[in-house]
């Protein structure tokens, strides 16, 4: 019996969603009164994961897995499953993670539930808390198999320390090759915080009348180490990129703060981003939807607003640095 | 080619949320039934493949009688043929094996889903019955260009894209991108008029057990009112203090 947890890493340096990972696992565990064991794919320093509760941490080390491929990714982690008897598997709301749940789920014959927001409720019966309907409700699951796969919700459950051993064993899957799906190039802005990693979001929508109004939105965005984002019409008509449109059809968001400027909040929008913690609007139009939806607002316009903001954060962080 | 398109039913995005049978199911009452979005700009992409490589195009729905109107809507919008295997959706694994089953018994060379239903939000079924029937597997597919047997795709990843290529059979969790919202299609009156008289085949579920049951279901807590603050201060202010977000 154990609690198996992938951890997540990009250029052998564990993500942050790892760490959430493994400290859900935790909890799990001790729920369960058993052990953690994480499993990573050229990871990175494994004693980071000792300081969220990983009692074992299974390395993979092979550079013939350097690019992700989700059949070759989820049998690694069946596979630990496997070995290490694990009956609840923890994975996370990652676009790589949500690739290869459903795949590690069929290979383990296990009930995988997707954006678990919170400990079980119950570990006999085994029921989770999840969100559905776009955020909307939460649902009560029953995994009703031996083997459980819980699939986390982003920023849901959050960093906790519980300092465990971390003990290191080189991994060896016992799996065949399988270039069924064979990545031909990454394009990925590697100077850029993500909007999957990013803690601050700030998005910007139709009320900045056009692209050349972005610098105050990219300013702002980088005085507070935020992504940038905007609305779907702002994609739609070619302002932005598709990669930054946020919403029920484009990328979701979870991050700690969310700022919406410009932004009037058509329910298609507000579903793809009310999983954020603290969401604050700036818009002219006091009758936006998106008051409702915000903890923060400022009923003015962006353009006498966001540099005002930009110039008072700065002395903010200055202060506070 | 043969295309299969997985259709989700699900409440149009603007639907109230309620539960009813105290909070042990979705309230239908009052509630429009549309395309799933992820469904449609898939649907959108096999429709291309129809009229400018040649391919048939079938569309699949598990569930009751009542979700009869929107494989219709597909039909209108062009699909050929449509199937309803008749047992209740209730969790991800044993939906993709009633599809798993379909496409076995169909032959079918591509199969595209939605990357996620806006209901369940599982993102589960493409993935699972890719891996059931063996077929290669692109999820939150942007693009997606088949030459013969060859199929190259693009995913969306976090922070940017990923080029693969890869292989029919292939299953895909599509998403915008695969086409644009302007692309969508509205069936016209000759597209609705000819959908009546497609096929739409009833089949009987396979055996499979459910591995999860939704057991209750409840609304977040109501939220505050929003603050209002006329100056940046009073905002920056908040966020430190009060929201602890800066």
């Amino acid at each position: 019996m154990s609690v198996l947890v992938y951890t997540e890493s990009e250029n052998n340096t564990y993500k942050k969603v790892a760490f959430e990972a493994v400290s859900y696992a935790k909890g799990i565990a001790e729920m369960l009164g058993t052990l953690v064991t994480a499993v990573a794919v050229n990871g990175g320093d494994s004693s980071q994961l000792g300081k969220y509760g990983a009692d074992k941490v299974l390395e993979v080390s092979n550079e013939a897995y350097n690019k992700f491929n989700a059949e070759t990714y989820a049998s690694i982690v069946a596979e630990a499953a496997k070995q290490e008897s694990a009956n609840v598997v923890v994975l996370t709301s990652s676009a790589n993670s949500k690739f290869m749940a459903p795949l590690v789920a069929v290979n383990l014959e296990a009930g995988y539930v997707a954006n678990v927001t919170e400990l079980p409720e119950s570990t006999s019966p085994f029921k989770v808390t999840h969100s559905v309907f776009t955020n909307k409700a939460f649902a009560s699951t029953e995994i009703k198999t031996d083997v459980k796969i819980i699939g986390l919700a982003k920023n849901a459950y959050g960093l906790k320390e519980n300092q465990a051993a971390a003990a290191a064993e080189t991994y060896t899957p016992n799996i065949s090759e399988n270039n069924g799906v064979e990545v031909v190039s990454v394009d990925k802005a590697t100077d850029k915080v993500t909007i999957a990693d990013a803690e601050i979001v700030v998005s910007g929508g139709r009320g900045l009348k056009g692209p050349e109004n972005w610098g105050m939105i990219e300013e702002l965005a980088e005085t507070l180490g935020a992504a940038t984002a905007c609305s779907k019409p702002v994609s739609d008509m070619g302002w932005r990129p598709h990669s930054e449109h946020v919403g029920q059809t484009g990328k979701p968001v979870a991050s700690n703060l969310y700022i919406a400027i410009g932004i009037s909040g058509a329910i298609q929008h507000l579903a793809g981003i009310n999983a954020s913690k603290v969401k604050v609007v700036i818009n002219t139009d006091e009758e936006a939807p998106f008051f409702k939806a915000a903890d923060y607002g400022i009923v003015g316009d962006a353009f006498e607003f966001v540099p005002q903001l930009n110039e008072k954060l700065k002395a903010f962080k200055a202060q506070n640095a | 080619m043969k295309i299969l398109v997985c259709i989700s039913h699900v409440p149009d995005t603007t639907s109230k949320i309620n539960f009813t049978d105290g909070d042990t199911k979705f309230d239908t009452n009052g509630v429009q039934f549309v395309i799933n979005p992820n469904d449609e700009f898939g649907l959108t992409r096999a429709m291309w493949f129809k009229e400018k490589q040649g391919a048939q195009v079938h569309v699949v729905n598990v569930g009751g009688p009542e979700t009869e109107p929107t494989l219709r809507k597909a039909l209108a919008i062009g699909a050929d043929e449509a199937i309803r295997i008749n047992t209740p959706a209730t969790d991800g694994f044993s939906v993709a094996k009633q599809l798993a089953a379909v496409v076995k018994e169909g032959g079918y060379d591509l199969v595209i889903g939605g990357r996620e239903s806006i209901d369940y939000n599982g993102g589960m079924v493409p993935g699972m019955v890719a891996k059931i029937i063996g077929a290669n597997f692109v999820n939150t597919c942007i693009s997606l260009e088949i030459e013969g047997t060859d199929a190259t795709a693009i995913r969306e990843i976090d922070g940017g894209k990923e080029t693969v290529k890869t292989a029919l059979p292939l299953v895909v969790g599509g998403q915008k991108g695969l086409v644009e919202e302007s692309d969508l299609r509205i069936p016209n009156m000759r597209g609705i008029m000819q959908a009546r008289s497609k096929p739409l085949t009833v089949k009987d579920p396979v055996d499979a057990n459910a591995e999860t049951t939704a057991v209750s279901f409840k609304k977040p807590a109501p939220k505050g009112a929003v603050k209002l603050v006329d100056n940046v201060d009073d905002l920056i202010d908040l966020l430190h203090n009060e929201a602890k977000v800066i």
